[in-house]
C-alpha cells in the first residue's frame, strides 16, 4: 500500500470537458497490498470517469464486503458510496436505482462476494437487467481471511498453501450470458488499455453490464500453480477484439479494415468499436458467445474483451413502467391521494 | 332455551377452495349492515385446495370483537371434519348440515339440535352445471341462515348485487339459491331460532377491513414508492393490496406510468436490501413479511441500524418457531424484532390493535423512520392482518406534510462549512444526512456497516466507536418521546392490579376487563402501542402491585421486554398467555387471572355464564 501521495498538482494537468482534473476523481489512499490488482482497476475506473467527464455526484458506487468492496473508498471521493453487507450489494443497488433512475450506478464486488455468498442476488439483479455497471474484481481467493479458495478458483489451481482446488470454477461471464445479461465482458487488471474503454462502454450501456476482471491477489494467489497469478493470466489471455469507445458526438476517426470492425451503438448514442480478432465472432449472439467461452476454456485460454453485447434490452424501469421523474423526487401531491379518495375507500368497505 | 339476540357464534366448516369464502363473508357483512358488531375469523389450512377450513363469526351487540370459544351454530358441510365439528357445538346448540344424504348416525348427539337442508338436491333441481351446483350450495345455506337467524333478506340480496356488480348475470342465480334455502328453512323449521339477530344502530360509521389492506393504504398515504417483498403467509396480501390501490391511485391514466415500483424479490434478504437501498437514496420504501422473513432480514436490519438508514418493515406475525403454524396467529416475534441482528441493536416497534391503527401506524412509520434514520417495524399479526375487522373509518388530514427528517438539500449544503454525517449537532443523537446526487461538490460520504467516526470515515479507534454507540443510545432516548404513547383505560390509577396488553390481544382484554369487574376483580389497564417504552409505561407499572401482561406467545416476550428495558421486579409482572394459534379469548384471560383470586372462586361457580365455563368450552 501507499502511505504518501503528493498533494501538489501540476497546474497544467489535463482537464476534462467539465474542467476537472483526473485527481478530482480519486478517492482516499488505498489500504490494499502493494501490487494488488484491485488498485489497478480503481485506477481504470478513475481514468474512465475522468475521460467520460462524468459528474462525480451523479455516480453512486456500491459494494459488498471483501478486499474488492473496500475499493470504492479509493476512487470517486466526490461520489456517494455504500459499502453494504456481504453478497447483498445487488439488492441495495436495485433499491437505490428504483429510487432514482437518473444516477449512474457502479457496483463493485469480488469473487467471494458475487459467486458464493452473493450468488442469489447477483443472478436476480442480472435477470432484472438492472441498469448498473457491475465490476467483479476476481482473484479466485478470499484475501481478508488469508487466502481460502473462492468459487471462481479454477479446478486444479494450486493456492499458496499448496492445496489443489478439486472443484469446478464458476465462470461468471458464461453464467451472465446464460441468465440474460445484456453486456458481458472480461478483462485483466494488468491491461488498462483494454479495461478503460470497457468500463466506459459499460457505464454508457443501459442495462446490466458485467465486467469480470481478473485481478491477481499478490499476497495469497500469485504463486506458481495458481491460474489467477499475474504470470499465468498474462500467458493465457486471448482477446475477442480490441475495444475502442467512441463518445456520442465524436467522429470515428480511426481506420478499420473492412469486415473486421463491428460498431455497436449504445443507448446514449456512444459507440463501441470492436476490432475483431476472429472475423466469425458475433457479439450479439448469445449462443456464439457461449461457444467461444467454452472453446477458449478447452484451449486453456482466458477470453477477454466484450464477449456479449445487446444494446437494445429493456432495463428494470422499462419493464416496471415507472415514472420518468425519479421516484425520490415525487412529492406529497404526487403520492398522497388525499382525504376524499380515502372517504370513497371507506364507503366501499361498509 | 333462552333467547340469545345478537350474542352468538356461528362457525362454518368448509372444504378449502370450494368458493365458501365469499358466501361466508356475505353472512358476516349482512349482520354488519344490520348495524350489529360482528367479528369474522378465517381459520384456514396451509393448503390450496381440499383440506378443512373454518370461518367463525361472532355476533355481539355489546361490541366485544375478540374471539369467543363455544359454538352456538355450526354449518357443517365438510365430511372430513364433520365428526369433530359436531363435537364442537356447545350443548343446546345447532348443527346445520346438507341433508341431501342421510346423516351418519354416529354423528348424532342428543344434546344439540340438527337442522337438515337438502342443499345439493335443491341445487340439482334448479341449476344445470355441476360446478354451479357446488358453488350455489353455499348460497343455499346462507339463505337458510337468513331465515333461521332472522337476517333481513333485502340486506343479503343487496350485498349480492354489489358483489357481482361486474358480473350481473350471476345475481339472479345467487338470489334464487338464497331463496331456496330460505324457503326450505321456513317450511321445515320454526324460524327464527332462539339465537337470532335484530337490527341495531351499533356500528356507526365503522368499516369492515383487514389489517393488511389498511397497512397497504397506510403505505400509499405515507408516500411509499418502492415496495420489495417475498411472498409469505400471512403478509402477502399487504403487497397485493398495495399494488391494487397503487394501480388505482398512482398510475398515470394517459401514459400508464407508475409512481411506484414493486419488486418481488428473490428472498427476504433482498427485499430488505431493496428497501434500504431505496431509502438511502431518498425514496420511501417498505417490505412486508412474517417471522421467517424477519429472521432472514436480521443482517440488513443491523446494517440499517448502524449505518442509520430509514426502513419500514411490516411484520405480520404467525405461529413460530421455524415454519411453525403458518396459517395461525401469534404475537411471538416481539423479542426477535426488538433486538434484530447481532451486536447491540434495538429497533422501534409499533403495535397496532385495529385496521385503523394499521393504516395510521404504517403511514407514521415512514415519518418515524426518516426522522430517526432507522428501521421501524409495524408489528401486526395474522388475526389482524388477514381477517376483516369492524374498525373506525380511515382518516387523513390533507394539511399533513411528510416528515422527511434531517435531510440536507443543496441549499443547506451550500451554506454549511463543515458537515459530518454522524455529528450530533442538535443533542438529540440524530445526525444530518444527505441524499446522493444532491450537490455537485458537497455532501458525498461513504455509507458503511463498519465502525466510523463522526465524519463517516472508517475507524477502528475504540473511543470513536464508543462515542458513536453512545450517540445511537441517545437517539434511542429521543425515540421514546416520538413513538405513540400507551392508551389507558381509566383516568388515574384506581386499583392495585392492572392489565397490560397490545395488538390483537386488546379485543379479548377489554372484554375480560368487563368480565373481571363482574367477578369483583376490577383492575386498571394499559395498552402498549410502541417500543421503546416511554416513562409513563414505567410509571404505570410502578403504580400497581401486580400487573398481568397479556400476550399470544409461550415465553411472555413482552413481559421480558418490559423487564429488560424498565428494570421492573419480575415478581410483579404476571404472564397471561395463549399460544395455540387461535386468537386469544376473554375467557382465557379471565381464567388465568382468576387463579390469583381464590376469593372469587365461589362467585365464578355460581355464575351460569362464567369465565370458567367458557374456558372449558374451548375447542
Amino acid at each position: 500500500m501507499t502511505y504518501l501521495r503528493p498533494t501538489i498538482r501540476h497546474p497544467e494537468s489535463p482537464r476534462n470537458a467539465l474542467g476537472y482534473t483526473r485527481q478530482y476523481y480519486e478517492g482516499a489512499l488505498s489500504t490494499l497490498c502493494a501490487g494488488c490488482g484491485h488498485d489497478s482497476i480503481s485506477g481504470a475506473i478513475i481514468q474512465a470517469c475522468f475521460e467520460l467527464a462524468i459528474e462525480p455526484h451523479r455516480v453512486a458506487k456500491l459494494s459488498g464486503i471483501g478486499c474488492s468492496s473496500k475499493t470504492p473508498t479509493y476512487f470517486l471521493g466526490n461520489s456517494h458510496g455504500f459499502n453494504s453487507v456481504h453478497g447483498r450489494m445487488p439488492s441495495v443497488a436495485t433499491g437505490a436505482h428504483l429510487a432514482n433512475r437518473d444516477l449512474i450506478y457502479l457496483g463493485i464486488s469480488g469473487d467471494g462476494d458475487t459467486a458464493s455468498i452473493g450468488m442469489g442476488q447477483f443472478v436476480h439483479a442480472l435477470r432484472r437487467n438492472l441498469n448498473i455497471t457491475y465490476i467483479v474484481m476476481n482473484n479466485g481467493c478470499y484475501g481478508l481471511t488469508k487466502g481460502q479458495d473462492s468459487a471462481t478458483a479454477d479446478e486444479g489451481s494450486v493456492n499458496k498453501a499448496g492445496h489443489t482446488n478439486p472443484f469446478h470454477g464458476i465462470d461468471l461471464a458464461g453464467l451472465a450470458i446464460e441468465l440474460g445479461a445484456t453486456f458481458v465482458a472480461r478483462s485483466f487488471s494488468g491491461d488498462k488499455g483494454q479495461l478503460v474503454p470497457l468500463i466506459k462502454a459499460a457505464l454508457s450501456h443501459q442495462g446490466f453490464a458485467l465486467i469480470d476482471v481478473l485481478s491477481p491477489c499478490v499476497t495469497f494467489n500469485n504463486n506458481p500453480g495458481s491460474t489467477k497469478s499475474y504470470d499465468y493470466v498474462r500467458e493465457h489471455i486471448e482477446a475477442t477484439a480490441a475495444v475502442d469507445y467512441i463518445p456520442e458526438k465524436a467522429e470515428i476517426t480511426a481506420q478499420y479494415a473492412e469486415g473486421d470492425a463491428c460498431v455497436v451503438t449504445l443507448h446514449d448514442g456512444s459507440r463501441v468499436v470492436l476490432r475483431k480478432l476472429d472475423p466469425a465472432w458475433e457479439p450479439a449472439s448469445r449462443a456464439a458467445a457461449m461457444m467461444r467461452l467454452h472453446e477458449a476454456r478447452q484451449r486453456g485460454e482466458i477470453l477477454t474483451g466484450v464477449i456479449y453485447l445487446e444494446p437494445a434490452g429493456r432495463d428494470l424501469h422499462a419493464m416496471l413502467n415507472t415514472a420518468r421523474l425519479p421516484l425520490n423526487a415525487l412529492q406529497e401531491k404526487d403520492l398522497c391521494p388525499g382525504s376524499s379518495a380515502l372517504e370513497r375507500i371507506n364507503a366501499e368497505n361498509r | 332455551m333462552s333467547i340469545l339476540v345478537n350474542d352468538f357464534v356461528v362457525r362454518f366448516a368448509n372444504v378449502n377452495g370450494t368458493g365458501s369464502a365469499s358466501a361466508n363473508t356475505l353472512f358476516a357483512k349482512s349482520v354488519f349492515r344490520m348495524g350489529i358488531p360482528v367479528t369474522p375469523k378465517n381459520i384456514f389450512p396451509s393448503n390450496i385446495q381440499g383440506l378443512p377450513t373454518w370461518y367463525e363469526v361472532r355476533v355481539n351487540e355489546r361490541g366485544y370483537l375478540g374471539r369467543r370459544a363455544g359454538i352456538d351454530l355450526l354449518v357443517g358441510v365438510n365430511p372430513q371434519s364433520m365428526a369433530a365439528d359436531v363435537r364442537s357445538v356447545r350443548p343446546g346448540g345447532y348443527f346445520l348440515y346438507d341433508s341431501s344424504r342421510p346423516l351418519d348416525p354416529t354423528l348424532l348427539r342428543d344434546d344439540i339440535h340438527y337442522i337438515g337442508i337438502p342443499m345439493i338436491l335443491l341445487c340439482q333441481k334448479h341449476f344445470e352445471v355441476p360446478r354451479v351446483q357446488q358453488l350455489l350450495k353455499n348460497m343455499v345455506y346462507i339463505g337458510a341462515l337468513t331465515a333461521l337467524l332472522d337476517i333481513e333478506m333485502d340486506v343479503v340480496k343487496q350485498l349480492v348485487v354489489e358483489q357481482f356488480r361486474k358480473k350481473e348475470k350471476l345475481v339472479a342465480s345467487n338470489h334464487l339459491a338464497l331463496d331456496l334455502g330460505w324457503q326450505y328453512a321456513r317450511e321445515h323449521y320454526e324460524c327464527p331460532l332462539p339465537i337470532r339477530v335484530e337490527r341495531r344502530d351499533k356500528v356507526g360509521d365503522h368499516i369492515m377491513m383487514s389489517g393488511n389492506t389498511a397497512c397497504a393504504l397506510g403505505a400509499i398515504y405515507g408516500g411509499a414508492t418502492v415496495a420489495a417483498w417475498y411472498p409469505i403467509t400471512p403478509s402477502t396480501s399487504v403487497v397485493d393490496a398495495f399494488e391494487k390501490y397503487a394501480h388505482r391511485l398512482r398510475t398515470d391514466p394517459e401514459t400508464g406510468e407508475k409512481k411506484f415500483a414493486i419488486v418481488q424479490a428473490e428472498d427476504e434478504l433482498a427485499a430488505m436490501g431493496i428497501v434500504i437501498g431505496a431509502m438511502w437514496n431518498g425514496a420511501r420504501a417498505f417490505t412486508a413479511t412474517s417471522g421467517p422473513g424477519v429472521s432472514l432480514m436480521n443482517e440488513f436490519l443491523g446494517l440499517a441500524y448502524f449505518a442509520e438508514i430509514p426502513a419500514v418493515l411490516i411484520d405480520v406475525q404467525r405461529g413460530g418457531p421455524s415454519t411453525g403454524m403458518p396459517t395461525r396467529t401469534q404475537q411471538s416475534d416481539i423479542l426477535l424484532a426488538a433486538y434484530a441482528s447481532h451486536g447491540d441493536t434495538k429497533h422501534p416497534l409499533l403495535f397496532p390493535a385495529t385496521p385503523t391503527e394499521c393504516f395510521e401506524m404504517t403511514a407514521d412509520a415512514f415519518d418515524l423512520a426518516e426522522r430517526l434514520q432507522t428501521p421501524v417495524i409495524v408489528m401486526t399479526d395474522l388475526d389482524l392482518g388477514m381477517n376483516e375487522h369492524l374498525t373506525p373509518p380511515l382518516r387523513w388530514d390533507d394539511a399533513r406534510r411528510y416528515d422527511r427528517g434531517k435531510v440536507l438539500d443543496a441549499e443547506a449544503l451550500e451554506s454549511i462549512q463543515s458537515w459530518g454525517r454522524y455529528l450530533d449537532i442538535d443533542g438529540d443523537g440524530i445526525p444530518y444526512r444527505t441524499i446522493p446526487g444532491t450537490h455537485p461538490t458537497k455532501g458525498a460520504f461513504f455509507t458503511r456497516g463498519s465502525s466510523k467516526d463522526e465524519y463517516a470515515r472508517y475507524t477502528e479507534d475504540g473511543e470513536a466507536y464508543r462515542r458513536n454507540m453512545d450517540r445511537l443510545l441517545k437517539k434511542w432516548q429521543t425515540t421514546r418521546a416520538l413513538v405513540p404513547a400507551p392508551e389507558f383505560f381509566q383516568p388515574q390509577a384506581n386499583h392495585p392490579e392492572a392489565m397490560v396488553f397490545f395488538g390483537t390481544s386488546t379485543y379479548a382484554a377489554l372484554e375480560a376487563l368487563d368480565e373481571l369487574r363482574v367477578l369483583d376483580i376490577p383492575m386498571d389497564a394499559m395498552r402498549l402501542r410502541a417500543f421503546p417504552f416511554s416513562e409513563v409505561v414505567r410509571d404505570f407499572l410502578e403504580q400497581h402491585e401486580r400487573v398481568y401482561v397479556v400476550e399470544q406467545n409461550r415465553d411472555a416476550q413482552m413481559r421480558s421486554l418490559l423487564l429488560i428495558e424498565l428494570g421492573i421486579s419480575p415478581q410483579k409482572l404476571i404472564p397471561v398467555l395463549q399460544y395455540d394459534g387461535f386468537p386469544i379469548t376473554a375467557a382465557a384471560i379471565v381464567s388465568q387471572i382468576a387463579q390469583y383470586h381464590p376469593e372469587a372462586a365461589d362467585l365464578r361457580s355460581s355464575n351460569g355464564h362464567s369465565a370458567a365455563l367458557s374456558a372449558a368450552q374451548k375447542h
